[in-house]
């Protein structure tokens, strides 16, 4: 029962304790069009993040009342894996589970062109595979390369980034060990071309000043995000691309 | 909440208005409807509060047990909030376990008040990784005209500044009720501010037409010295950054004034 150790998190030259500048996002390492099955898929590690994103649709609905005549209907599970934590998680969903599955879909909701697919449903499913803080800020980030994969007109990607307030100085992309000791966690999904903010949670506290700096520091991570995602959409058409070219080839 | 359909004029109607700077109901974009409060409402409950925020009715009971800690917090006691849309409330609420609009609000309600440290947990232990208090927190929507984060958030506070501990003695490592109570200490007042973005505007506590057309949703939660403890945004929409820092300076006032009806000095 002794309490745990708490580890000093950044340095006096503002280095924190993975490595990383104050306003500095983990390594990011993303794949699209992982998974056979799904109409669209991506990968995403992000620091020791590990989560596969798949995007169903669109396609009928079951249960069928659930149909919109004007629309689609997005439906989002996010879900840790019972192996993805520290100590084992419970498979069955938890109430955390369910608020973010509900933030996350409410994060596309403004990007889908939901209009163009009435009575169809699109099905995003995240799994956690590995968690180590900013899991829904990184599952959006693959769910929406998974979207783009799915070939589902969107007005924008979504990317997403946490920022937050560790040992009194302002950080980017909170880690796991940040969250828990830190002051003040606050992701932020964007649409970077749009400059509008689809999800937005905190808490901590934090004063007005250091919030409005907190979201522009999340806003700015985002924008690093969103090149990573274009990069990595490019590397699978470059992908499919030259693949067709052996096959003609052959 | 955004699935039941209201009429197009109608929904017409509320945004016409709010361009003009007008609500539905003759508020201003940033009053509130009348908030009524009353505490004490259920005396077999360790503290309660029933708030009345225009048509809107929430209960929040609040009852404490004796139950062990979390493994990775042993001295700390146990604050629990759950929220309940009851059926009597809304012909749009149906029985069964909580969907995720009631689990979004307890855990909007919890997250203010876990935050900003309302409650001093470790107040609440009694014997480190065995026995500590567990704060049960429990929301009832007794009748649904909108906003129920900030009715509920309300109420939720005011139940705990109302709510009374019993007293206790420890006996070779069993816990004893005493007769009498002393009232749990509550160090942090917060307060949620929601608002509804309808047409590109940002109105405050929208009623339950004005969430049937709203774009987006978003709640602020300030404690006491105005430094922001909690945020949720909701609904299909989305908001511009100068939008949010906007609400920021609007949930500040909101909430002094808010405070003001639940605390006495």
């Amino acid at each position: 029962m002794s309490k745990k150790k708490v580890k000093k998190l950044i340095n006096g030259k503002g280095i924190r304790y993975d490595g990383r500048k104050l306003n500095e996002l983990r390594p990011i390492k993303l794949e699209v069009g992982v998974l056979d099955n799904a109409d669209g898929s991506a990968y995403i590690e992000q620091g020791k993040n590990k989560i596969l994103a798949a995007v169903y649709g669109p396609k009928e609905v079951h249960p069928k009342h659930l149909a919109m005549p004007d629309r689609s209907l997005l439906r989002c599970r996010y879900h840790m894996a019972p192996f993805s934590v520290e100590e084992r998680k419970s498979p069955a969903p938890s109430r955390r589970e369910k608020e973010l599955s509900k933030v996350i879909r409410e994060a596309f909701e403004p990007s889908v062109f939901t209009e163009y697919y009435p009575r169809t449903s699109i099905d995003i499913v995240i799994e956690v595979l590995q968690a180590d803080g900013g899991t829904r800020c990184a599952g959006i980030t693959a769910a929406s390369l998974a979207l783009a994969d799915a070939g589902i007109p969107m007005r924008d990607l979504v990317s997403a980034c946490a920022a937050g307030k560790v040992e009194g100085h302002l950080v980017l992309d909170v880690a796991d060990l940040e969250d828990k000791q830190g002051e003040a966690d606050v992701p932020v999904a964007y649409m970077p071309n749009l400059n509008a903010i689809t999800l937005l949670q905190m808490d901590g506290m934090l004063t007005s000043e250091e919030f409005e700096q907190a979201i522009n520091l999340a806003v700015e991570g985002c924008k690093q995000i969103y090149q990573l995602q274009k990069e990595a959409l490019k590397a699978k058409y470059v992908e499919v691309k030259e693949a067709k070219k052996e096959d003609a080839e052959q | 909440m955004t699935s039941s359909i209201i009429a197009r004029v109608r929904q017409k109607r509320i945004e016409q208005l709010i361009s003009l700077g007008k609500r539905l109901d003759e508020r201003g974009l940033t009053d509130y409807r009348e908030v009524q409060v009353e505490v004490g409402v259920i005396e077999k409950a360790e503290g309660s509060a029933r708030v009345r925020l225009g048509k809107t009715e929430v209960l929040v009971g609040i009852k404490i047990e004796l139950g062990a800690p979390f493994s990775d917090v042993p001295d700390k006691g146990v604050l629990t909030v759950n929220a309940e849309l009851v059926p009597l409330a809304s012909p749009t609420f149906e029985p069964g376990p909580p969907n995720e609009n009631s689990i979004e609000l307890a855990r909007v309600v919890d997250r203010g008040i876990r935050e900003s440290e309302a409650i001093d947990l470790e107040k609440l232990c009694i014997e480190p990784g065995k026995k500590v208090f567990i704060v049960f927190v429990d929301v009832y929507v007794l009748n649904y005209d909108g906003n129920l984060i900030d009715a509920s958030a309300l109420a939720a506070l005011a139940a705990l500044l109302n709510t009374k501990l019993f007293k206790y003695a420890v006996k070779e490592g069993e816990v004893q009720i005493k007769p009498g109570y002393k009232p749990l200490s509550i160090r942090n007042h917060p307060v949620a501010v929601t608002f509804a973005k309808i047409n590109d505007k940002l109105v405050v506590d929208p009623g339950l037409e004005e969430e049937q057309v709203m774009e987006a949703r978003l709640t602020m939660t300030i404690e006491k010295d105005g430094k922001i403890c909690a945020l949720q945004k909701g609904g299909a929409g989305y908001f511009k950054i100068q939008q949010i820092l906007e609400a920021g300076k609007i949930a500040r006032k909101k909430a002094a004034e808010l405070r003001k009806l639940v605390v006495k000095k």
